[in-house]
Formats: structure tokens, sequence, C-alpha cells
């Protein structure tokens, strides 16, 4: 099964990627963009097929190397 | 003073950092590859600059995780003397020897530059040949320098005299014209508890010669292989 | 991929008729579909150099220091101290269009690769960037994507970025040009050259695995663009360069041992040219078993194998017993490592894949039947020289305008964007000389680094222009104090089977080989872009010239920055030459007019003597006068080593602001000792003014704070890429 794991920045962490991203599509005349955040996507493929046990294992990879929990919080969502 | 330079694959200021070392130690450091687990008989352990494992996922974040950081945290925990530069600093902060983080430049862009610090405190072994509160210039060149630590982590800093540079102008003030990278509080290094683990971004060991420039850099190394002469 | 072979596929893969047809009579038959893949890569502009190659044999190519000229990946001279410099410049235009940054990146990447294959460390990355019109928002989003890009790959593999040119005009629009070159340094006695030999020698693939990346990116380098170029980007390549770090490492490693015979990057149109060419140039048959070809995709296609232009990947022929030895060299890199073939003696390449004879095509036939064309040349006719223009400016006013206008303000944004210390060995940083200085590690020797080309020059004159360029790269050298020893050339045109445009590049070839003749400053090494235009709307024509020179001790460089207290002193004769000048375009508002003459004989009587005044240690700073003319050369030397000048009076614009050629400003103590030399000598020089203060005091005395011109030099860029002050 494949783990799909979202890292984003923490609240409270500037996220210079994201205001530039945000002042980007205002200036393309996109109105009404509030708040823009970018984070990244990481998809893991694994060979665990018990989704409980799955998702356990990609949020200890989570915590221990593909978020830097010092200033990002992470998501896990396991897909068939 | 034994130093050795641990290469990851993807450093590459290893043989500027072996230069600077060998021009105040007089003898030329070890060369460990990140494969190598034994650190004994060394001083010094140098995490130099450059692109680990290709500053993928987060700068640093890999090589981090890699089987010789154990030994460089046994290294460290024994009481021994290590220092971080650029990437070096962002490996040793991923590996928690040093609290914080580093995020992109606030302006999303590498910045090649020279840049002034100020040094906050000159009573540390890598520090001795400055004087406290004397400016040195230093090139940088980075883009993941930006220095963050909640403001809880900021304090304890602070308040341990753990800030050993800032970004300041050539006068010494700390200013936010001075802090390009956005790092909190202009900080541009910081050390360890024991102040024997010390990472910073810019690149002191670029300028330890006057025919690139000056020596404003030459002074860390002196200070750290008179600290560590046997 | 299952298509049929026929002219109508072969004009889709950019082969004319008459070309098909030769394909017909060498093969005997209807080529397969990877046969006729391989034709029309090794046959395309890009790799055959079918339209140019004629011309460029025509340039003076040998000199006592020249190891290796045209031919190898890149040329090769002698240094001294038993040390070679290796270097080339390339182009990477039309993918840097299409992506920007992944264009330029891989442009890096590809040169980097040409300079290690033949055992050299890389020490320094230049480039020549020229881009459209500052106003238009894709000019914008190009410069950001290109500098990144070079940035991106540079600064991770670790090779200092200490030089280069940009340029912005319209002629660039749609079409911009992105031109790299690196420079290495290695041991002349153990150069690594292409020729394969030993007949049964295993042929081995290292680096990156293969994938469907810039499938026919050699073809689309020979082609105009039209307006599906957007729709062309599945072709451009990715970059990785922390990959081509460790393959640098790696290889270089290997070459320490006698592993390897022969050695090629796989370049554009990756394994069909590296494997071709190596063969070929060793005179020996080759042949691949592609299943063994590392793969990063599945259900990858022979075609599409032998065309993929998947970066960072070498290919080697090894001594059998060292096989083992090198093996384990990429293992410890992490890098693939395999055996995909071996030397024949058939004189044919044969690739197999799943059990079937893919291509098997005769290799002479391939190389000696390869299209070449005497196409018609138009020369462009003389330009009139430039009556008289009338100065409504004034000079300080045009000062404050030329200082900060798109082509002559302060590069700094772009510079700050690459490395240029790593190494350690940077003498002269970007802005601080005429050319970079880096210093060869654990040795007082230095090499002195620029690239240059005026385009306007060219397009008014290109045999006049075809000499300045090479006249700037030389004076450039010389300005530093170091010894010009030789160029690379870029030589970027639009479609030469127009005659124009073909008579642009005959025309600016003979003026770049009387340049090289004049001043021993011989071509070894070079790349020719074409079809540069874009819906029929030529580039301007750029031969940008990389020129090399070497310093036996880096103490002796000068910079341009000025000291107080120094005299300022005038090398060369000044006309005020405003034909095709900076001041004619941004003030008078005008294109026109005879580019300035080049005088060969009084460019080296006049380089050679400033040299000699350098090396003598008489010279604090030396600056070539270049764009803009005299008062712009003294007013960046002012602004380079933050102290003001005061000009002595008199002298109009045409004198202050006209780009005659030939010409330096030095900065010295013993002004009259210059003189006098330079009079006993035959070359024309006079005061120019002394060195001092905070201030810029002009020839009528209008004066210029610094912190106001500095203001007016640094605004430009930051401003307009990142909407901020400087």
């Amino acid at each position: 099964m494949k783990a799909v794991v979202t890292v984003m920045l923490k609240n409270g962490v500037l996220d210079p990627q994201g205001k530039a991203i945000g002042q980007a599509l205002s200036g393309l005349g996109f109105d009404g963009v509030g708040e823009v955040r970018a984070g990244k996507v990481i998809e893991v493929e694994l060979a665990e097929t018990d989704p409980a046990k799955a998702k356990a294992a990609a949020e200890e990879m989570a915590r221990k190397l593909l978020a830097n929990t010092v200033i990002e919080s992470f998501k896990v969502e396991i897909a068939a | 003073m034994k130093a050795g330079i641990v290469v990851f694959p993807g450093i590459n200021r290893e043989r500027d950092m072996a230069i600077a070392l060998e021009r105040s130690a007089g003898r030329a450091p070890r060369m460990v590859w990140h494969r190598e687990s034994d650190l004994s008989g060394l001083d010094l352990v140098v995490i130099p600059g450059g692109f680990s494992y290709g500053d993928y996922l987060r700068c640093g974040a890999m090589a981090a995780q890699s089987p010789i950081m154990g030994a460089i945290r046994a290294h460290a925990a024994r009481g021994g003397h290590v220092l971080g530069v650029c990437n070096g600093f962002q490996i040793l902060i991923e590996a928690g020897l040093l609290p914080g983080a580093l995020l992109r430049n606030q302006g999303l862009r590498f910045l090649a530059m020279d840049c002034h610090l100020k040094v906050e405190r000159a009573d540390t072994d890598f520090t001795r040949h400055y004087q406290a509160g004397e400016v040195f210039r230093a090139p940088m060149a980075h883009g993941d320098g930006n220095y963050f630590a909640d403001a809880a982590t900021l304090d304890r800093l602070e308040g341990e005299g753990r800030v050993i540079f800032r970004y300041a102008t050539p006068t010494g003030e700390i200013t936010p014209e001075a802090n390009r990278n956005g790092s909190q509080r202009n900080i541009a290094g910081i050390a360890s508890e024991n102040l024997r683990v010390l990472g910073l971004m810019p690149h002191p060991e670029d300028l330890v010669d006057p025919l690139m420039g000056g020596e404003d850099g030459k002074p860390l190394f002196d200070s750290i292989c008179a600290a560590l002469a046997a | 991929m299952a298509r049929d072979v026929n002219q109508a596929l072969a004009r889709e893969f950019g082969l004319s008729a008459d070309e098909y047809q030769r394909v017909l009579e060498i093969m005997g038959r209807v080529p397969s579909l990877t046969e006729l893949g391989i034709f029309s890569v090794m046959w395309s502009e890009h790799c055959s150099y079918k339209s140019s190659r004629v011309w460029l044999k025509t340039l003076p190519t040998k000199a006592p220091w020249v190891i290796h000229g045209p031919g190898e990946n890149a040329g090769v001279v002698d240094i001294g101290e038993g040390l070679a410099a290796v270097f080339k410049m390339e182009s990477h235009n039309h993918p840097s269009f299409i992506e920007p940054y992944q264009g330029a990146a891989t442009g890096v990447g590809g040169i980097l690769r040409d300079v290690f294959t033949m055992g050299a460390r890389p020490i320094a990355n230049l480039n020549a960037l020229r881009f459209g019109d500052p106003k238009l928002p894709r000019t914008k989003r190009i410069v950001d994507g290109v500098v990144r890009g070079i940035g991106g790959y540079g600064n991770c593999v670790g090779v200092p970025t200490v030089g280069g040119e940009v340029n912005f005009h319209p002629a660039y629009n749609g079409n911009p040009l992105v031109n790299a070159m690196t420079v290495g340094i290695a041991d002349k006695t153990k150069i690594f050259l292409s020729a394969a030999a030993g007949v049964g020698n295993p042929v081995v693939y290292v680096g990156s695995k293969t994938g469907r990346d810039g499938i026919h990116g050699a073809t689309m380098a020979s082609a105009e663009f039209g307006k599906d170029a957007e729709e062309k980007r599945p072709t451009v390549q990715v970059g990785d360069p922390f990959v081509e770090k460790l393959l640098i490492e790696a290889c270089l490693e290997l070459m320490a041992t006698d592993a390897i015979i022969a050695i090629q990057d796989m370049g554009a149109a990756g394994l069909t040219s590296s494997s071709v060419e190596m063969a070929g140039k060793g005179g020996v048959g080759i042949e691949l078993e592609l299943d063994q070809v590392p793969q990063r995709e599945t259900g990858m296609t022979a075609y599409e194998m032998m065309l993929s232009e998947s970066q960072e990947r070498m290919l080697m022929v090894l001594r059998p017993d060292r096989q083992e030895v090198a093996r384990a060299i990429f293992e410890k890199w992490e890098l693939d490592f395999a055996v995909i073939g071996k030397l024949t003696d058939t004189g044919r390449i044969v690739i197999r894949h799943k059990g079937q004879v893919e291509a098997d095509i005769p290799l002479d036939p391939l190389a000696e039947q390869a299209p070449l064309y005497h196409r018609p040349t138009e020369e462009t006719p003389k330009p009139a020289r430039l009556g008289l223009v009338a100065d409504k400016a004034g000079l300080g006013p045009a000062l404050r305008t030329l200082i900060g206008c798109p082509d002559l303000c302060s590069r700094r944004w772009v510079w700050e964007q690459y490395d240029y210390t790593i190494g350690g060995q940077t003498v002269k940083r970007p802005g601080a000389a005429d050319a970079a200085i880096v210093k060869l590690e654990g040795r007082t020797r230095a090499l002195a680094l620029t690239t240059d080309c005026t385009p306007r020059y060219v397009l008014a004159d290109p045999e006049v222009g075809g000499a300045q360029a090479v006249a700037e790269a030389w004076r450039n050298i010389t300005a530093t104090g170091a010894r010009p020893l030789a160029i690379t050339d870029n030589m970027n045109f639009a479609n030469p089977e127009k005659p124009r445009i073909m008579g642009q590049f005959a025309a600016a070839i003979r003026g770049m080989a009387a340049a090289c003749s004049a001043l021993d400053f011989p071509v070894v090494s070079g790349n020719v872009s074409l079809y540069n235009e874009t819906e029929g709307r030529p580039i301007m024509p750029t031969p940008a010239i990389g020129g090399l020179g070497v310093l036996e001790d880096a103490a002796h460089a000068v910079g341009y920055g000025l000291r107080p207290g120094l005299s300022l002193v005038l090398v060369g004769t000044t006309e005020g030459w405003l034909g095709q000048s900076l001041w004619l375009r941004e003030i008078a508002g005008r294109e026109e007019g005879a580019p300035p003459p080049v005088d060969l004989a009084a460019e080296r009587r006049n380089g050679d003597f400033v040299r000699g005044e350098i090396l003598a240690g008489r010279v604090a700073a030396c600056h070539d006068v270049a764009d803009g003319g005299l008062l712009v050369a003294v007013a960046e030397m002012a602004l380079a080593g933050d102290t003001g000048a005061t000009l002595e009076r008199g002298g109009d614009a045409a004198y202050w602001y006209g780009e005659d050629q030939g010409r330096y400003v030095l900065a010295c103590t013993d002004a009259a000792g210059v003189l006098a030399r330079a009079q006993a000598a035959g070359v024309p020089a006079r005061l120019l003014g002394s060195t001092g203060g905070a201030m810029l005091t002009l020839p009528d005395g209008d004066t210029i704070s610094l912190a106001e011109l500095r203001r007016l030099h640094e605004a430009f860029l930051p401003a307009w890429m990142d909407g901020r002050e400087s």
C-alpha cells in the first residue's frame, strides 16, 4: 500500500514561499486570496498490507526523517 | 591538534576547510568518509559545507540520520569539539546537537556575499583569538540559512550565552539590513551548552589568505588549534 | 512506437530528402526506427556541424602551448608546472527558453562533464547570457529561471561561478542565449580522450539511470522555434547536480588508476553520440546490449534508450582486468555501473535489445558521409559611418543614465546567487577585475577567465564584431596582468539556410581568425548553435568568446577598484567613436553606424605595454574601456574601489562616451614614468586625472557623489526582479 505524507510548516513559522505564491496569485488578478502555505507531499510505497501498521510505520518515518518537527507538522494518509 | 573532516556524499567545501585547518594547525586534517565509524584520536570533528544528499528533502536531514552521526554524538558527549559550517551547521541542527532550525532565506534566493559577523563572546575555544564585540568579514553562500527557534529557545540560548556570532553591519550594529537571510535575532552561529559544539552559516574558512581578500576567518581556526594544541 | 520508416518520418526527425536518400544508400535497405534515430541525431547540426564546419576549419587552432585543439570534448592548453587547463563553452539556448531553470542547469551540467571527462577537476564556471527586452514579463521569468538554474546546479556541484556577462536586447525576446563555460585543471600527461581501443574490451555505463528525458534534444537544438515551442516541454531534461558531484569524484578517483582506455560523456543524443564517437575515433566497432542499460522507467524501447538525453551519465572503455576496481569505486559513490557492451573489429555499431538486433550501421560512412554544406552567403553591407550627433544631454546626465541602464548596471543581483568563493581560490571575484582570477590550489599560479562579445557590433559589421569579441577577451585578461593563452567560442547565430545569416557567420569567423592570429590567441574548443530564431525573427549574431590566460603569480593580479592618491592614465587612441555605442542607443535613442574599428597591431602593442607595467608592479588598478566608453570605465573603477576621481578638463560626449577599442585606464603612483615608457614603446597615453574623495568630478566640472552613482548603478536588477531597492 501507499502512504501519503503531507508535511507543512507549523503555524507561526514564517513561510516566505507561501507568501511569495500568495503575492504572485494576487498579481495575476486572483481576488480574495488569503494566506497561502506551501508544503510538500511525499508518497511512500510500502509492502505492509495492514493499514494501521502501515500508518504507524509512515508516522515513524515522518517523525524520524520526513518532517522536522521543530518547524514542521505532518499528516499521514494511507491509500490502498 | 588532530582534526577530522567528515565527508558525506554531496559535501563540497571539505577542501576549503582542510586548507584553513592546515594553515592554522600546520598539519593536514584527516578526511573521514561518512561510512567510517571510528573517530577515535580526533580532537576536533568538522562537518563542512556543501549539499549533502543534494539538500533533498531538507538541508542536512539525510546526513543527520547516517550512522556516523552516532560516533559524532558520542564524541560530543565525551566533551569533544565539533564544528559545523553551513551544511555542517544544518546537519548538526537536524541531528539535534544544536537547537532550532534553518529555513529558506527570507528573500527565497541563494545568497553569495560577504557578511559581517559580530563576535558575541571571545571566551570560547573557537573565538579566543577574536575580541568580544569584534566584527569580522566572512563569505556566505547558502539558500537555507534563516535561523529559527521558538521564543523560549531563543531566550534560553541568549541567557546561556550560546549565541556566538550575529550578522552585523561593518561597524557592529545589529540591524535588519545586515541580516540578509532573515535569521531570528540576527543569529549566525550558536554553540552547545558546554560551548564545544559550534555551528555557523558563513564560511570563515574561505577568508584565511590575504590573496583571497583577507584573513578575517583565520582567528577562528587559530583559536581552536591553540585550544586543542597537544 | 511502431511507425513506418519513410521519408516523411525522416523529415520529422530533421533529415532532408537528400540526407534520407544517403541513409538508404549507406544501409542498402530501409533503416529501422532506431537506425533512423541514430542517423538523424548524428547528422543533426548540433552533432555534425554540417553548416559551420567549412568555416570553423579556417580558425587558428595552434600554438606551442596548445595540447589539444578542437575535436576533443574540450580544449587543452599547457599552463606550466606540468599542468593543463581544460576548457570549453557550450550553449543551452533552446532548452532554456522552454524551461529556463532546467535548461540552464543542465547546460552547466553538460559543460562540466565535457571537462571532467578529460581528467580535469573543474575549478571555475562562467557564463554568457543574453535576454530579451526587460519590459516583457516573459523576460523576467526567463532571467529568474536561468540565474536560479545556473546557481542551483553550480552551487550544488561545488564549482565556483566566477564570471560572465549579461546583455538585454529585444532581438533575444523569443530566443535567449545561455552559454556556459567550465575550466578544469589536469596533469598535462594524464589527459583522457574518447578514442576507443582494444577489441573485446568492455564498454561500461556509469552515472544516473536512463529515462525518457530529452528525446530528440539534439535535433531540437537544430530547429527554429515555432509557436508550438511551449509544447516541446516534455523533451527538456532535468538535472541532478548531486549525482553530478558524485560522478565528478568517482571519475577523478578512477582516473587516478590505469583502468580507463577511453571515456566520453553522454551529452546531446546520449548513448548514440557517445558510442558512435568513441568507436569511430578509435577505428573499431561496438556492440551494445541495451538490456544491460540501467533504466529508470519501464518498457523503454531501443529507440528511446539510444536517443535519451538523461543527464549525468558517462560511457567508458575499460581495461578488462581493472573492471572490478572501477566497479568498486562507483559502488562507493552509489552510482550505477553496468557493462553494456564490448568493442569489436567489425567497424559497425550493433545494438541489441531483447534478443533482437535493433540497429546495425557501418561507422565509417555514418561519420564520413555526414552531410557537409557550403551554404550560400550574403555579406552584410558595410554600414555608413555615423555623422555628427548633437549632445543634448551633457556629460553628467548621460553618465547617470548609462551607469544604471540594463546593459551597464551592476550585475550584483546575478552573481550574488552564484557561489563564487567555494574552493577558496578566488583571488578576483565578480565585479573586482576585468577577468576573474582563480588560483591553482597549493600553487602560486592563477588563471584569468572571461567571456565576451558585443552582439550589436557583430550585427552592424560581422567581421569587425568577430574581431572585437576576441580582442576584448584578450584585453580583459591583459588588464589583470595575465598572459592570454587561448579561447573557446560559442557561435550563436540564426538560420544558416538564409544567406544573410550564413554571411554573418562567415564574416564573424574571418574577423575572429584575424584577431586570433594577430594576438596569438588560438581557438581550442567551441560550440555552434544555429537556428536561433523564433517565428522568423533572428537573434543578433553572437559569437561569444571564452578567454583563458595565466599568471605565474596570483599576487600580481590587479583589479579595477581605485584607491586614493593615484593618477589615472589612459592608454590607447581616442577618436570619439559613437557608432553602435551605448551612448548613442541609450542617450540619443539610435542604434546605427559602424562599430569601432579594431586595429589589431595597436591592440597588441597597447596590451603588451599594459601587461608589462602591471607585472612590473607599477599599476594599482586597471580597467579596459568597453561598453559605455571612457567615463563609464572610470565610474566603474570608482565604484569598485569606493574612491572618487577628478578628471582633467575638456573633451566632448564623443570623447568620453565613444567606444574606441584597444584602450585601458591605469591607476598608478608614477604617471610620469608610465607616460614616458609608453612614449618610448610607441603607445599613445595621456594623463586622465587623479583619485581620491567620495565624488566623481567630471571633465565639465559637474560632480556626482559615489553614493548617488552607486544607487543608480545598483538599482535596476533588484528593483526589476524582486521589487526591492538594492
